[in-house]
């Protein structure tokens, strides 16, 4: 601790002392490898479907076992990757070294949420061997509560899961709060701590929610009695309000602190003051309100009143306020910028325009009536893999190429990691924009063989998957190498950042600040 | 009284500026933890309120079947425990841990008082076959249990016509009856685990207030589990009259 020449990755030793450390930058490090894995994992299913998909005809998988395969693609990829991977990991590392605090407000609850997060998922993957779910990722009821036994197990994982990021947005909110430095006033936070604040409020507010409806399944299937089952006079529609009603909120949890890592990128690398800060800062708080009152847009063919569509449609596209103040700034931060196209800024750029694209198919989605035309078509599944993996991945691969120097004291190869950016980019583009068209077509999603009319589209995005793949698995093997064998980078600032975690050693001390720093100004003050 | 061991906790923790900055940082995520215990009861409240809209008959039968002098009981016994909850607060606040150390004890007696009263409802509910599980729910001895214990003025009876048959006048259909007990045990069971949670935490603070660890600058711990009591005992305030009463 502290010893002379010391970093928080070596003041101790042995798989013991990581295990349980409440240091917040270890804790980081330890989501970091988990959610790397999750990643692959999950990676994995996606490029198995899409080989699957290759041809019209069932190519290696029967019915089932792509039902299967789907599902624990998408309970992965939302439950164990993208809700965790921007606050649990790189919230957990940045947030208390740009606050000027020494750590979040409760280190032990943080390690708490780590496990948390570990017991959940191998509670979902043991489900595996009890055959595995089929449900999707949205658990429906009346069938998830009549499908495998396996339901019960992976539904049970998810509601541990989410009192890891529950305990999370708790410890952040009061973090924020209460552990700023002197003179780090709120309307001098940096800008990611403003959209892991607006994030946080949305777990704590809405996630225990979600645990007590899967809680409620869990009971349904336990104890053999139907809650939503309409066989026994429960209503399966209460299910989907109960679970839109986080599940819509849990994809701004997903979507804002990613757009809070942009901030940062575009301001670090234009080297140039933040186009209107406040209103990037209050959209963040604008998106998490009204992402509250809009979960009526999942249900539009679900025998929901047309009234009802009606409102949920127009405050859907609410929505679209806020988000388009903040591409907005940013663009207009870029304007005049001395814009330095380093590996993290590629991946804001890839996030600007594909997440442009996700949010405007998202406006078409929210017109009730053409919904009835597109709901669970490919067209659905585009957009939100453009908001999801082109949005919220993108900004959250942004974020590990940032911070990563400060993270381990590396550098990785720049030139490699700017062809990591293309790569995804190309192969995101060539994998889904063929699925836009193939839906708007009626082209439904969910099925493992199709028409020969949209073998073209198929083959097209199966391609694409490849692309895309390859561009992600490089970008984690630099990673790897680097963290092993990278050059080091022992300088405090590489990019020329203003935030206060690059004013700290690279990789920082233990305790983060040798002495608490005061804070004059607002952040990005370039010029 | 002993201050020895107060002193060593005048300390704060190591990422904390002082004892203050802890204190109010404790009382805030205990606040917020608060926040998301009402929103997941919100969400068992909301299933209520729908189901009893589409099932008033029922929902009102079942209500009749609980009894109501235990729950009034149960009612009183929990308000008891938050005064000698806040009264144990306010004492630790003063640096007299040993009178603290009484209050809680009284504050446990009571929440042991209401396990107990509600494991003799538990089983008199589970001996009249209306427990919703594991395949003990008795259908006919449901009916006829709830069918006995209405309102003399209810002016309708439950009944279980089979397929085909037709309900005779002054008839309800039962069927959602077994619904009403699925959330009865649900909501008062999560609750029931609540106030068990609770009794773990009041040990805890017994041992600690034994040795003397609280003081004026430092009671965060008994303030956080005194919230936690208060509203869990809210939640009670509401469940009792929508489950007993209406």
């Amino acid at each position: 601790m502290g010893a002379h020449g010391g970093n928080y990755i070596n003041c101790e030793k042995g798989l013991w002392s990581w295990l349980t450390t409440i240091d917040h930058k270890r804790i980081a490090l330890m989501y970091f490898i988990a959610i790397m894995f999750f990643f692959l994992v999950g990676g994995l299913f996606a490029i198995l479907l899409r080989l699957e998909l290759f041809t019209p005809e069932p190519l290696f998988m029967d019915g089932d076992m792509y039902n299967r395969a789907m599902t624990l693609h998408g309970s992965i990829m939302v439950f164990m990757v993208i809700i965790p991977g921007v606050p649990a990991l790189l919230g957990n590392f940045a947030l208390p070294l740009m606050i000027g605090a020494k750590d979040v407000a409760f280190p032990k609850i943080n390690l708490a949420s780590w496990y948390c997060l570990m017991i959940g998922a191998i509670i979902a993957f043991l489900s595996l061997f009890w055959g595995g779910v089929d449900t999707g990722w949205t658990f429906y009821t009346p069938y998830s509560s009549k499908s495998a036994d396996a339901v019960a197990m992976v539904v049970f994982g998810a509601f541990v899961m989410g009192f890891s990021s529950i305990l999370t947005g708790l410890n952040f909110i009061v973090t924020i709060h209460k552990l700023r430095a002197p003179g780090m006033t709120m309307m001098r936070l940096p800008l990611f701590v403003w959209s892991l604040y607006a994030t946080a409020i949305i777990q704590v507010i809405a996630t225990p929610v979600l645990g007590i409806t899967l809680l409620l399944l869990t009971v349904e299937r336990v104890f053999g009695v139907g809650i939503f089952d309409p066989a026994m006079g429960g209503d399966p529609v209460l299910f989907q309000h109960f679970f839109w009603f986080y599940s819509h909120p849990a994809v701004y949890i997903m979507i804002i602190p990613a757009m809070g890592i942009i901030s940062e990128i575009i301001a670090t690398f234009s080297q140039k003051t933040i186009f209107g800060y406040k209103a990037i800062a209050f959209s963040s708080l604008g998106i998490a309100a009204v992402s509250f009152i809009v979960w009526g847009h999942h249900m539009f063919v679900s025998g929901q009143s047309v009234l009802a569509g009606s409102i949920f449609s127009v405050l859907t596209m609410l929505v679209g306020v806020p988000t388009a103040i903040k591409l907005f700034n940013w663009v207009a931060t870029m304007y005049k910028g001395r814009v330095k196209l380093d590996t993290p800024m590629l991946y804001a750029i890839n996030f600007l325009s594909l997440f442009t694209i996700g949010g405007l198919t998202g406006l078409f989605l929210a017109a009730f009536n053409i919904d009835v035309h597109l709901h669970d078509t490919y067209f659905v599944v585009a957009h939100f893999h453009y908001v999801m993996l082109g949005g919220a991945l993108m900004g959250f691969f942004g974020g590990l190429f940032y911070w990563f120097p400060k993270m381990t004291g590396k550098m990785y190869n720049e030139m490699l990691g700017r062809v990591t950016a293309l790569m995804t980019f190309v192969g995101f583009n060539v994998t889904f924009i063929p699925q836009f068209i193939m839906g708007s077509q009626g082209m439904p999603r969910r099925y493992h063989t199709y028409d020969g009319v949209f073998t073209p589209y198929h083959v097209t995005s199966t391609i694409g998957s490849w692309i895309l793949a390859g561009g992600f698995i490089l970008a984690i093997y630099l990673l790897t190498r680097a963290f092993f064998k990278g050059e080091a980078c022992t300088e405090k600032n590489p990019w020329g950042g203003t935030t206060l975690e690059w004013t700290v050693d690279s990789p920082p001390i233990h305790e983060n600040f040798t002495e608490i720093p005061t804070v004059t100004g607002r952040p990005y003050e370039y010029r | 009284m002993s201050t020895a061991s107060y002193d060593k906790k005048e300390q704060a923790a190591h990422h904390f500026k002082d004892l203050n900055q802890q204190h109010d940082a404790g009382k805030e995520g205990v606040w917020l933890f608060m926040a998301t215990e009402i929103m997941m009861f919100g969400g068992l409240f909301v299933g209520y309120f729908i189901y009893r809209f589409m099932f008033p008959d029922t929902y009102m039968a079942g209500g009749d079947s609980l009894n109501w002098y235990l729950g009034a009981f149960n009612t009183l016994v929990l308000l008891l425990s938050s005064f000698t909850m806040a009264q144990a607060v306010t004492e630790t606040m003063k640096g007299n841990n040993q009178k603290a150390y009484k209050l809680i004890v009284v504050t446990t007696l009571c929440a042991f008082a209401f396990m107990v009263v509600k494991y003799f409802e538990y089983t008199a509910k589970i001996d009249h076959g209306l427990f919703p599980g594991f395949d003990m729910w008795n259908a006919q001895s449901a009916i006829e249990y709830a069918n006995n214990h209405l309102r003399s003025d209810a002016g309708f009876t439950l009944a279980l016509p089979a397929a085909g048959e037709t309900l005779g006048a002054g008839q309800v259909d039962g069927s959602s009856l077994k619904l009403f007990f699925v959330l009865y045990f649900c909501m008062t069971g999560l609750h029931g685990l609540h106030i068990t949670i609770g009794i773990g935490l009041m040990f805890w603070l017994m041992k600690r207030l034994k040795n003397n660890e609280f003081g004026p600058k430092y009671y965060t711990a008994v303030e956080g589990v005194g919230l936690y009591w208060h509203i869990v005992d809210v939640i009670w305030i509401f469940l009792f009259p929508l489950m007993y009463l209406i």
